[in-house]
């Protein structure tokens, strides 16, 4: 495993959501090809309106079931990230966000029964290499599930845009995706 | 042991005999398809990361459907810059805005091959399994991967095999059928799997009813909903010149869990504000007023879609209390429903007419909803937001429901309507 992984600890204040937060939540489709700064002012707006304005960089955000459903659009990932969040922790993911959190370097963990132990605005701390939060106002720590070693890799890339770069480099040489990620 | 339809498809496209469920691959992928909200970003991607090629020209579809006409200067600029890299990037299939929406289009012009491993820029790609393609949605940055290497990491998923059994009542149709396994099974039912569907059901069962039930597939978080290339299918391709043989399961394929669905048994079905899987049957929710009826997109804008509207909406007029969208799926459906006489009863009804495209499906544009408004639609999404303001609900029903809830201006279950039986329809 990378050592840049394994140093990778984020923290902040836990932003709460429910079940079923939808990429029209995160990404209302009204603004679909705005820029980027006017987009984020949207994201999860009709959920909680206090999210984009409040939140700084590392928070985390804390969510239930199926969270990210609905669209592919990697916005609604791309907007978290550009607000600063630094990881989603949720009961469990959209197929589709997950691997565009995962594309695009937003840290991402599974984590059956997190809602349960944090409250709005706790503090809490992600160890992404460990795949564990802790709440820092109880110290209770909730062990999520590992992303499977490919994901992980791209992860610690950044994404697959470094990849593809890389790729592209090595174009001459004919050398594939498979040799990189040396899985 | 024998493979499900997802294992054959990703074991032949990884290069290998045989792939379990849990495992990662990398795949070949034998389709990819960018649509007008993300093909230009996809492109900018591409060529920042230094690619000024695609893996293959001739695998690439590019379409204008979701904003079309532009509603704005700036989504013309976007279709402006799209329409620049399909130049740039030299790719050979191209339809320009008007043509239709992604998803119809790819199996109407032959694009779709029973046993391709297809990629989009959309969620709803799973509707090319109405085909037997695996077909799923990604992102933009994975796009950007696939148009570079033409290939892309899989993990392969476990199967769930749908049984269909029975023949539908008059007024129940295969939006029913969805709805009521998205009610039944949630919308995470299948997160991370794929559907398959099979069963005596089939053989009454045309096209266009299998891509409204793989369409939405994925709002069970299904990564593919896939049906067995049938003669059905056969003949639906040979239609347009495209000559496949039949492609199904290994008899023996394991499958991790069974699901038998008995459509004789079936109420027409309603998604309720504001998830696609609660779902009640329509009498549950039955005489709520409606501000606004849509009839199209992907899921239910074929000219089978429009026919069953026109049977309850012709020589009828719609409630005045309620406006009628329709948008055909596309060019070709629209032409279809205006030769076969269905447009001219759907607008002598009281219509509003879309361009064929998206329309007013994921909120961009054309027809959107106020605080407060209720819709009643044939789409595929129901979330807070999906359709103009947040505060808008949205319900979810088949094209009968929708029309018969048009001509009342409440929700109305359509078996309780007398059919106009296809007056003045060809
Ligand atoms: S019709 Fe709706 S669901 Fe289908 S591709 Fe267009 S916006 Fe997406």
């Amino acid at each position: 495993m990378p050592s840049a992984e394994a140093s990778h600890v984020v923290g902040g204040r836990a932003w709460l959501f429910g079940d079923d937060i939808s990429t029209d939540l995160l990404d209302p489709g009204e603004y679909a090809i705005a820029p980027l700064q006017e987009r984020v002012r949207h994201t999860l707006e009709a959920a909680n309106p206090r999210f984009a304005p409040e939140v700084r960089p590392g928070d985390v955000l804390v969510a239930g079931r199926n969270f990210g459903c609905g669209s592919s659009r990697e916005t609604a990932a791309e907007a978290l990230q550009a607000l600063g969040v630094g990881c989603v922790v949720a009961e469990s993911l959209a197929r589709i966000f997950l691997r565009n959190a995962v594309a695009i370097g937003l840290p991402v963990l599974v984590c059956p029964g997190v809602r349960e132990a944090v409250r709005e605005g706790d503090p809490v701390e992600v160890d992404l290499a460990a795949a564990r939060l802790t709440n820092l106002r109880t110290g209770r720590a909730v062990q999520g599930n590992p992303l499977p070693p490919l994901m992980r890799e791209i992860l610690a890339a950044g994404g697959m845009l470094p990849l593809l770069r890389q790729l592209a480099a090595q174009a001459a040489e004919g050398r594939g995706w498979v040799d990189d990620l040396g899985s | 042991m024998g493979l499900t339809m997802a294992e054959k498809i990703l074991a032949r496209a990884a290069g290998r005999e045989e792939v379990a469920p849990g495992e990662f691959v990398v795949a070949a992928v034998d389709l990819a398809m960018v649509h007008d909200i993300f093909a230009t970003r996809v492109f900018s991607l591409l060529r920042s990361a230094g690619f000024r090629r695609v893996w293959d020209r001739t695998r690439v579809v590019a379409v204008i459907d979701h904003l079309v006409p532009a509603p704005t200067a700036a989504a013309a600029a976007v279709h402006q810059q799209m329409r620049r890299d399909v130049a740039e990037f030299a790719l050979t299939r191209f339809y320009d805005a008007g043509t239709g929406i992604c998803h119809q289009l790819l199996p109407e012009r032959g694009h779709v091959r029973p046993g391709m491993l297809l990629v989009g820029t959309d969620s709803h790609t799973t509707t090319h399994g109405a085909l037997g393609a695996a077909a799923t949605g990604i992102g933009t940055t994975e796009m950007a991967y696939v148009l570079a290497t033409g290939r892309l990491w899989f993990r392969v998923p476990e199967t769930v095999r749908v049984v269909l059994t029975g023949a539908p009542d008059p007024g129940v149709g295969w939006k029913d059928v969805i709805l009521h396994l998205a009610g039944r099974i949630g919308a995470d039912g299948a997160q991370y799997r794929a559907l398959e569907f099979s069963g005596g059901a089939l053989a009454g069962m045309g096209i266009g009813g299998r891509m409204t039930m793989a369409n939405m597939a994925v709002e069970v978080g299904a990564k593919f909903g896939l049906f067995p290339a049938d003669a059905v299918a056969v003949d639906y391709l040979a239609e347009r010149g495209v000559e496949v043989l039949p492609f199904g399961p290994d008899p023996d394929a394991v499958y991790q869990e069974t699901l038998t669905v008995d459509l004789s048994a079936l109420e027409p079905q309603v998604a309720l504000p504001h998830t696609v899987d609660r779902v009640r049957p329509v009498s549950a929710v039955a005489d709520l007023p409606v501000d606004q009826a849509f009839i199209g997109s992907c899921t239910n804008g074929r000219v089978e879609d429009l026919e069953v509207a026109a049977q309850y909406l012709a020589g009828r007029h719609v409630h005045p209390h309620t406006r009628l969208i329709v948008a055909p799926a596309s060019r070709a459906v629209a032409q279809q429903a205006m030769e076969r006489g269905i447009l001219p009863a759907l607008l002598a009804a009281g219509a509003l007419l879309l361009p064929p495209g998206c329309g007013p499906c994921f909120g961009g544009h054309q027809g959107l909803l106020a605080p407060g408004e209720r819709c009643i639609g044939t789409h595929n999404r129901n979330f807070a937001g999906r359709m103009g303001s947040p505060a808008a609900e949205i319900y979810l029903a088949s094209p009968a429901t929708v029309a018969a809830s048009a001509l009342y201006g409440r929700i109305t279950d359509p078996r309780t309507v007398e059919r106009s039986a296809g007056h003045a329809l060809r």
